[in-house]
């Protein structure tokens, strides 16, 4: 098990094989689909975008509310393929890592070579037990989003796999299309 | 006739909701366990164990085992000699308003949009359900909650056979439906199978096959036997737990079927996740 600690670096990122399990602390940003559209709209028009992406991790979630005494409810991931068209203009404006489950497709997979980033893969359906591993959350854009909204989350040894890393390997037995 | 309240069933929906978003049903657990017992793949079984391990975590805190906690569908069989009262109220504004209720106490996740294409706003309440009601003789309401994930749902497919087509052509379509579901759909799958009726009565066929229990079998040995082949064959395809290898893909296929139009052969594979939230009510 390595401990990674975000943000994430060029060091840290090639350090990381396909494969590789990680515990994840710092702070990591929640993103759905509907979030990535607006960020990646905002970007397209060149305009400043509500959370800092150098170097930043985006955990595709969308959580149960937290229930008195709970920071966060049930935290798992959702499918990272969705998320397929958005995330290389994220990684070119800077993004270094992203957590979902699931297959990402060529253009992501270029994009983590060219960039020098990294795509964590978390257990899908697993969310009581990951939510254990959250420290604090808050929300801090698109608040209208509900359980889409971007949150800020503090990890604190989050469990995830390589699952695909910078030099084009991936831990997975289909590698998707 | 028999007089059941509303409110009556307004609760029990609510506690089926609650219930099923956070306690994983007796027979999905007894089939991960027996899956991780078997597993022969070291990380596989170590993905069960949490897997195993978050199930538990879940009903101990009150906490739902998956973030997703669904999009409620729900049947009801309905009997001919109940009479709801107040009498302005329907059997569907009950079950709508025991969802809405139920997933705003249980603090699960309200995953509705009230349009699917021209602005997707959340309706806020996880409801409308999606509601099947059937009437059936007798003085008793059977209500049935699938609390039903997006990600598992997104791989679900339909396809017309030819009248004239294999058992194997058809096998091998629902194979390969389960493969490209991969590691996307939450692996070990439930997979549910349709065969027959028309279009719209072949799919809900495959999601009434993920109500039955996992260790139930067809009444049908032809199709209990085609249910025990599939199995086999979509375990060894090594997709297993999180898609990354292993020899548990799927716990359970279960095939419902009815008759049809002497032109077709219509199939439909209703993919489900691993958190399988099933959970039923009789008033």
């Amino acid at each position: 098990m390595k401990k990674i600690i975000t943000p994430l670096t060029d060091e840290i990122v090639r350090s990381l094989k396909a494969g590789d399990e990680v515990a994840i602390s710092g702070v990591v940003y929640t993103a759905r689909d509907a979030a990535h559209k607006r960020l990646c709209e905002l970007i397209e028009q060149d305009k400043k975008l509500p959370i800092p992406l150098q170097g930043s991790v985006i955990y595709f979630v969308g959580p149960t509310p937290a229930p008195p005494g709970k920071v966060i409810g049930s935290a798992g991931p959702t499918t990272s393929s969705r998320m397929d068209n958005f995330s290389p203009i994220l990684l070119a404006a800077g993004l270094k890592g992203m957590i979902g489950k699931g297959y990402r497709g060529d253009a992501v997979r270029e994009s983590l070579k060219k960039y020098c980033a990294v795509h964590f893969a978390a257990l899908g359906g697993a969310g009581a037990l990951l939510s254990q591993y959250i420290i604090s959350a808050e929300v801090v854009a698109y608040e209208d989003l509900g359980t889409e909204a971007i949150r800020k989350l503090e990890l604190k040894d989050f469990p995830a796999i390589v699952a695909y890393d910078s030099f084009g390997n991936t831990v997975f037995k289909k590698v998707g299309k | 006739m028999r007089t059941i309240q509303f409110d009556k069933i307004v609760s029990e929906v609510e506690k089926l909701c609650t219930t099923a978003g956070t306690q994983l049903p007796q027979d999905v657990l007894t089939a991960l366990q027996q899956a991780e017992k078997k597993e022969s793949n070291a990380s596989a079984k170590k993905i069960l164990n949490q897997l195993i391990e978050n199930a538990k975590l879940a009903k101990l805190q009150n906490i739902p085992i998956c973030q997703d906690t669904g999009l409620a569908v729900v049947f009801v069989q309905l009997g001919s000699m109940v009479s709801i009262q107040p009498e302005s109220k329907t059997i569907i504004d009950a079950v709508n308003a025991g969802v809405s209720s139920g997933y705003e106490k249980g603090y699960l996740r309200k995953s509705v949009v009230a349009q699917p294409l021209n602005n997707r706003k959340n309706t806020g309440t996880n409801t409308p359900a999606v509601i099947h009601t059937q009437i059936v003789g007798g003085d008793k309401i059977k209500i049935t909650l699938l609390a039903k994930g997006g990600g598992c749902e997104n791989k679900s497919q339909f396809k017309m056979f030819l009248p004239t087509d294999s058992a194997e052509k058809i096998s091998d379509w629902i194979v390969n439906v389960v493969a490209s579901a991969g590691a996307d759909a939450c692996p070990p799958f439930i997979v549910g199978v349709g065969l027959g009726g028309d279009f719209e009565q072949c799919c809900l066929l495959s999601k009434i096959a993920l109500t039955r229990n996992l260790d139930s079998k067809n009444s049908d040995p032809f199709y209990a036997q085609m249910e025990k082949q599939l199995l086999q064959k979509i375990n060894s395809l090594n997709i297993g737990p999180a898609g990354m290898g292993g020899d548990t893909t799927a716990l359970g296929c279960l095939i419902e079927t009815a008759p049809c139009h002497i032109a077709s052969l219509p199939v439909a594979v209703n993919i489900e996740c691993h958190a399988h939230r099933h959970a039923w009510v009789e008033i």
